[in-house]
């Protein structure tokens, strides 16, 4: 019987510039079955993508953050919460995620958390869209950040730092505005990507208060162990911190010239294609 | 506020606040319109809305701004530029009627190119509104929009493709990887656009001179461009760098486009300056527009208006500047606005056929996040659906995964499964290059196997390994 069929070709075609990989996470050289993905690479997606819907969903867990956070700056951050009751409701309501509750609002009148006259800046901590990005990645970034803050000539104080749940970016302009603070920088956890659900995002916003829009914000982004490094992360934030509080301005206006060393984040040999 | 609508349901009486209420009202479901509180009540007050809507004439959307002209500079660039003209021939015409024009054998190609400068994108997303998925892409089907660079896109039987090939640091090696992936993969011929992961004038002038030495290097029939804020790319300009197309988000009204940080007079003097540079070699359309349902209502900038109306109105901004490409990300703001598949799929068709209308070079970011009810499934629909109705160009990213912006989008797979599919093939003068290159065959356009010598060259510049750390 089987001498009647013969084994097929092997349907997929493999790409020989697969070794490529060693310089990317993006899925190039995936091969092909006919012009579509190897059965092996459909499944690898779906698998990903299933692991981001379940991280879209994992609550953060705020004892183990504010210990941390409570180590690192020697207080105990504050806990506020959003308008967004729950998750579902912060996935359909971005206005609620903007705006602190009540009892959130009230803590922040209370003496120990509002300066009669100005600080320099407030810290808040946001779970935003991945409570596994600001649980990973606040720890070590507001320990670089601290580090270059005290290394920096010019002095910072700085209000209680407030981590908030449900929150969105803008939620930073309410509590900046709340603590009298110059400037708001909000730490948060960006939408999760396939092969990133750990990305954590900073926004500056210089004079916070209700109504700030993103062009007056400045932002740097993809700060996990695998993106932009927290110690990089930090220099650039300190860098624009630096120039806000001197233009007394952020946003579109306030460029970010802080000339990365851009060659020092390479990891690869350059433009291979044009030698 | 202009005059109430009324229309009569058996023994009820609808009524309606204005055209912009009977707009937002008569407007398909979705969670966006809903978070702004301007959606139908009920299924049946929709419908009623569409019934009312229908019976509006076409010339109401003249004397009635959504938005007021003294304070909205996009209400002032469409009445101002509306010509009378082009519009007489559908000047009788209700919104109602238009519909039944325009599925008509009368509507050819060409009567819709004439009828561009009569009409006004409030005119076209009523009408849209009216419209079934199939009357949106039959009549996108008809409307021709070439533009072109050093490719020429939106050609018919044509479909091209950004190439988009992202980095989470905006690192050389790893984007000239994803940039090679691509171009093996027949895809860049709309152009090879990178969104900076740093968004700063030094990193983008660094991006810009990348993607330039590639282009001339292989002598790739296409152009760059690097999505960071006009006025960066201002910048980069006047320090010299090699600028093929000018980037800009917009939205549809002036304040959607302040919280952009733009203006008109900004992009006039964008357009003016890359143009002033004059490197394009089959065509001058120097622009390329990103714009979105929901960026309004976002930017709190919405004026009360439904988030369709608000994206056509985006259009009479981008085709005030002959862009090369208009992109309408359409699943990348997220549930609140589109929530489902369902959602984003009927967005991406309104947006297609909007801007096609109104004359825009339509290309479509068919996507999704990981915090929407969708996935690759719904994707391959719109992307069928988009093809079919004769879409400009889509992105190609590797693996559907953009690994700096963290979303899901169409991939260089996807871009060949359409054209196979539906017999389209890539912009004629990359078409050529694919085959001088080897990466494709003359005649059946199947992608070779193997590896084009050119890039055989390349691949030997890398350590053996494939991992070592080179020279650059």
């Amino acid at each position: 019987m089987a001498e009647h069929k013969k084994a097929l070709p092997p349907a997929v075609t493999l790409n020989p510039w697969r070794r490529l990989r060693a310089y990317t996470d993006a899925r190039i050289g995936l091969g092909r079955a006919g012009v579509s993905l190897p059965t092996s690479e459909l499944l690898a997606f779906q698998l990903a993508h299933a692991q981001a819907r379940d991280a879209v969903h994992l609550a953060l867990d705020m004892t183990t953050l504010c210990e941390q956070i409570e180590q690192i700056s020697g207080q105990a951050p504050l806990r506020l919460h959003s308008q967004a009751v729950d998750r579902v409701t912060y996935l359909q309501r971005p206005d609620l995620g903007r705006r602190l509750d009540e009892d959130s609002r009230s803590r922040l009148h209370a003496p120990e958390a509002s300066a009669s006259s100005p600080v320099d800046l407030a810290i808040v901590v946001a779970d935003g869209l991945s409570s596994f990005a600001v649980q990973n990645n606040t720890g070590p970034f507001l320990a670089a950040l601290f580090s270059q803050l005290d290394a920096s000539e010019e002095v910072w104080s700085l209000a209680p730092i407030t981590v908030v749940e449900q929150a969105r970016v803008a939620v930073g302009d309410e509590i900046g505005d709340l603590v009298n603070a110059r400037a708001v920088l909000v730490l948060i956890g960006e939408r999760p990507g396939l092969s990133s659900p750990d990305s954590l995002g900073l926004y500056l916003t210089w004079a916070p208060q209700i109504g700030r829009t993103d062009a007056e914000r400045n932002c740097i982004s993809n700060i996990r162990p695998a993106g932009l490094d927290v110690g990089e992360a930090s220099r650039r934030a300190v860098y624009l911190l630096q120039e806000a509080r001197r233009m007394e301005i952020s946003g579109v206006s306030l460029k970010d010239r802080s000339e990365t060393p851009v060659l020092a984040c390479e990891t690869g040999p350059g433009n291979f294609l044009t030698g | 506020m202009g005059k109430a609508y009324r229309y009569t349901l058996g023994q009820r009486v609808y009524r309606f606040g204005g055209l912009a209420e009977l707009m937002a009202r008569a407007t398909p479901a979705r969670s966006g319109d809903r978070l702004a509180g301007v959606m139908a009540r009920s299924a049946e007050e929709r419908v009623v809305a569409q019934m009312a809507l229908a019976e509006v004439p076409l010339k109401a959307f003249l004397n009635e701004a959504l938005i007021p002209y003294e304070t909205d500079e996009i209400t002032r660039l469409i009445l101002d530029d509306h010509q009378l003209s082009p519009f007489e021939p559908i000047a009788h015409l209700t919104v109602g009627d238009f519909r039944n024009w325009l599925l008509s054998d009368d509507a050819t190609p060409e009567v819709l190119t004439d009828l561009r400068p009569g009409l006004t994108p409030e005119m076209v997303a009523a009408v849209s509104k009216l419209m079934r998925n199939q009357d949106l892409i039959l009549v996108a089907k008809k409307c021709r929009v070439h533009t072109a660079f050093r490719s020429s896109i939106g050609q018919p039987g044509r479909l091209s493709t950004r190439l988009q090939p992202n980095h989470p640091t905006d690192d050389v090696t790893g984007i000239a990887a994803s940039i090679l992936d691509g171009l093996l993969y027949g895809n860049g011929d709309a152009v090879i656009g990178i969104n900076p992961a740093t968004d700063n004038v030094s990193q983008s002038i660094r991006l810009l001179n990348l993607v330039n030495d590639v282009i001339r290097e292989y002598a790739i029939p296409t152009q760059s461009c690097v999505l960071t804020h006009v006025t960066n790319t201002l910048e980069a300009i006047e320090q010299g760098a090699p600028v093929d197309l000018v980037f800009q988000s917009v939205g549809g009204t002036e304040a959607t486009n302040r919280s952009f940080g733009v203006n008109l007079s900004l992009l006039n003097e964008a357009q003016d300056a890359a143009l002033a540079l004059n490197r394009g070699t089959v065509g001058d359309n120097v622009m390329y527009f990103e714009t979105g349902q929901g960026s309004a209502l976002s930017a709190g900038a919405h004026h009360g208006l439904d988030q369709q109306t608000c994206e056509a109105r985006a259009y009479a901004v981008a085709r005030k500047f002959e862009p090369l490409l208009v992109n309408t990300v359409v699943g990348f703001i997220g549930p609140e606005y589109l929530f489902d598949g369902k959602e984003i799929i009927r967005a991406g068709l309104e947006d297609h056929f909007c801007g096609k209308l109104l004359g825009l070079p339509m290309g479509c970011d068919i996507c999704y996040t990981n915090h929407a009810e969708a996935d690759q499934n719904d994707m391959d629909n719109l992307l069928t659906l988009l093809g079919v109705a004769g879409c400009n160009f889509i992105m190609g990213i590797p693996g559907s995964d953009d690994i700096m912006l963290n979303y899901q989008t169409t991939s260089f797979h996807d871009a060949l499964y359409v054209r196979q599919v539906l017999g389209l093939r890539p912009a004629p003068e990359f078409e050529r290059w694919l085959v001088d290159m080897q990466i494709i065959q003359s005649g059946t356009g199947s992608l070779m196997e193997g590896l084009p010598e050119r890039f055989v060259t390349a691949l030997k510049r890398l350590p053996s390994d494939g991992t070592g750390v080179g020279h650059g």
